[in-house]
């Protein structure tokens, strides 16, 4: 065999092996342009039904009998303040158990049954959380079908994704600089809040934002514990104007969030309704990207002192 | 190149800063230091040096009672501290009094990622130094005494991460420093810069040797030879010679430290 022949060759066998780089580059993009493609479609198509119904209106009226007059006001009011309970509850849960964990546990059989446990967590449907607050926070406890319930039971429902998160920021964190902390004689309290706890708030608040952003969206506990779909008024304000100027008279009120409320209209028989649901939607949507977006920004912010 | 200088302190009339007794320590199972026996002496170098896996860095994180952070390790035998005549080792002493006595800086730079002033004023901080006025000339003094101070001076607030790799080690060394500790231990602490940066190392011990005692962790015979007064040469978690730097390069007694110093092994 010659030289020239033996360079066919291997030419041969290079472009046979090419044509299936193609075959897997063409595979890939179809797959990809499938998922692309119907999130384009349902995005836009909601833009299409839901763009004209978004007004100054929409955002400042309550749920009405006539589409034309109907608005979002006491979901996203309700939405605002769950969400409220929500963090205030299961952030210092979440943060607090992770960094046990991480740092204080014993690295024994319990404490592996307990770390294996939250992570399960993650993956119970939501409909077993909202199954669990009903008997607990709604009768158990006496909370009602109230906000604080809501907060509640969204905030058992976030933890799990919390207490990950903060546990996988804190392990991100290099051995040399807590030995480093250790070394000049500071407490474990003095290591976690000095070193620890700011290191890893990026990925902390990235942890709680995406939580947030689940819990914003969540349907089935809500209903659960007993939303009402249709609601005309608002909780009395956190805010007074008399002493002492804050009330958590609201915390005990009934409440709609944004998707039972556009669950309602959805399965209203006027196609009008479908547009209002659309809108409401299109407000969810936005809501949860802003929230991403703002856990995109706040872990640039924050890691861009930071490389280890 | 010169490497054997006298030693600053004649072994006759140097202070024993701290004793070692019949250290045994394990990891667990095994054991990683065997019956060792030592003296310390003040404001003096000491260099361990042995192959990798010989023990001294586990020897040397006895001092400051580094093992205590993780689970199942295990003293035995004791160290004692002059001149209160303390076994730091004594489980009544809590090792956090131990790490506030005895410093150290680390195999790679460990800054914090926060100022370069915050970096050397944290061992104060947690000391309860609140007072700005004493912090700053705390901190001054000790970047001075790291041979840092001329570079940093006008850019304390900057971030440590911003700082070259010998930079970056010489503030641990300030931090470790801030607090006038009794002991330096040293682990290492040349393996992750280059040569220069090494070389500005060295001298820095070479010029604290008569401000504080100072114990280092060394895999390098020369930076050994080169900055230290007394030498432990440690093989398989034993302590197999100890004795002034000079004589242990000169004149070892043992057949297996000769080897390893001329490069025999290891």
């Amino acid at each position: 065999m010659n030289h020239s022949d033996n360079l066919n060759e291997i030419r041969a066998i290079i472009a046979h092996h090419k044509r299936w780089d193609l075959l897997a580059l063409i595979a890939g993009i179809i797959a990809l342009m499938i998922a692309v493609l119907t999130f384009i479609a349902l995005f836009g198509n909601m833009i299409i039904d839901g763009m004209p119904r978004l007004n100054w209106e929409f955002f400042t009226s309550f749920p009405s009998r006539k589409p034309e007059m109907a608005g979002i006001l006491s979901a996203w009011v309700g939405t605002t303040l769950v969400m409220l309970v929500t963090a205030v509850a299961a952030v210092p849960l979440g943060v607090a158990a992770g960094v046990y964990l991480e740092e204080y546990a014993p690295k024994n059989f319990i404490t592996e049954i307990i770390e294996i446990n939250v992570t399960n967590l993650a993956g119970v449907p939501s409909i077993i959380y909202g199954l669990l607050a009903l008997g607990l926070f709604v009768y158990e406890l006496g909370l009602g079908q109230s906000i604080l319930s809501a907060g509640l039971t969204l905030a058992l429902l976030i933890l799990p994704i919390v207490i990950v998160a903060t546990r996988e920021a804190i392990r991100s964190i290099p051995v040399s600089i807590r030995e480093g902390a250790y070394a000049l004689g500071a407490t474990k309290w003095q290591t976690v809040a000095d070193h620890v706890l700011p290191y890893s708030a990026a990925g902390i608040m990235t942890g709680i934002i995406i939580g947030l952003a689940r819990a914003i969206g969540e349907t089935a506990p809500i209903i659960t514990i007993g939303a009402l779909t249709f609601i005309a008024f608002l909780p009395p304000s956190p805010l007074q104007d008399q002493f002492p100027f804050i009330s958590f008279e609201w915390l005990m009120e009934p409440f709609t969030v944004m998707p039972i409320q556009m669950f309602n209209w959805i399965s209203r028989p006027q196609e009008a309704f479908q547009h209002n649901a659309a809108a409401a939607g299109l407000v969810l949507v936005i809501m949860t990207l802003l929230m991403n977006g703002l856990a995109i920004y706040l872990r640039y912010r924050l890691r861009k002192n930071i490389k280890w | 190149m010169q490497i054997f200088k006298p030693a600053s302190g004649s072994s006759a009339t140097a202070i024993q800063k701290s004793v070692v007794n019949k250290l045994n320590f394990y990891y667990g199972g095994y054991q990683a230091l065997k019956n060792i026996d030592m003296v310390v002496h003040e404001k003096q170098v000491t260099a361990l040096i042995g192959p990798s896996g010989c023990g001294k860095s586990t020897f040397l994180r006895c001092f400051n009672r580094m093992h205590d952070l993780y689970p199942h390790n295990r003293y035995e035998g004791e160290i004692i501290l002059h001149p209160d005549n303390e076994n730091i080792l004594s489980p009544e002493v809590d090792p956090i009094e131990v790490r506030m006595r005895i410093s150290m800086v680390f195999q790679k730079p460990n800054p914090f990622p926060k100022s370069i002033f915050e970096n050397v004023a944290y061992g104060l901080r947690i000391r309860g130094v609140k007072r700005r006025s004493i912090l700053e000339e705390r901190v001054e003094n000790a970047l001075r005494n790291a041979a840092l101070w001329g570079e940093v001076k006008n850019r304390l607030g900057d971030l440590a991460f911003n700082l070259s790799g010998g930079q970056q080690q010489r503030l641990c060394i300030a931090r470790a420093l801030a607090t006038d500790p009794e002991i330096l231990l040293f682990d290492e602490p040349t393996s992750a810069l280059d040569p220069i940066a090494t070389a500005s190392i060295e001298e820095l011990i070479s010029d604290l040797r008569n401000k504080v005692t100072i114990l280092i962790v060394t895999h390098n015979m020369q930076q050994a030879a080169r900055v230290s007064d007394y030498t432990a040469y440690m093989y398989m978690g034993e302590l197999i010679e100890f004795g002034a730097t000079d004589t242990i390069f000169i004149k070892p007694k043992n057949k297996q430290t000769e080897d390893y110093i001329t490069g025999r092994f290891g």
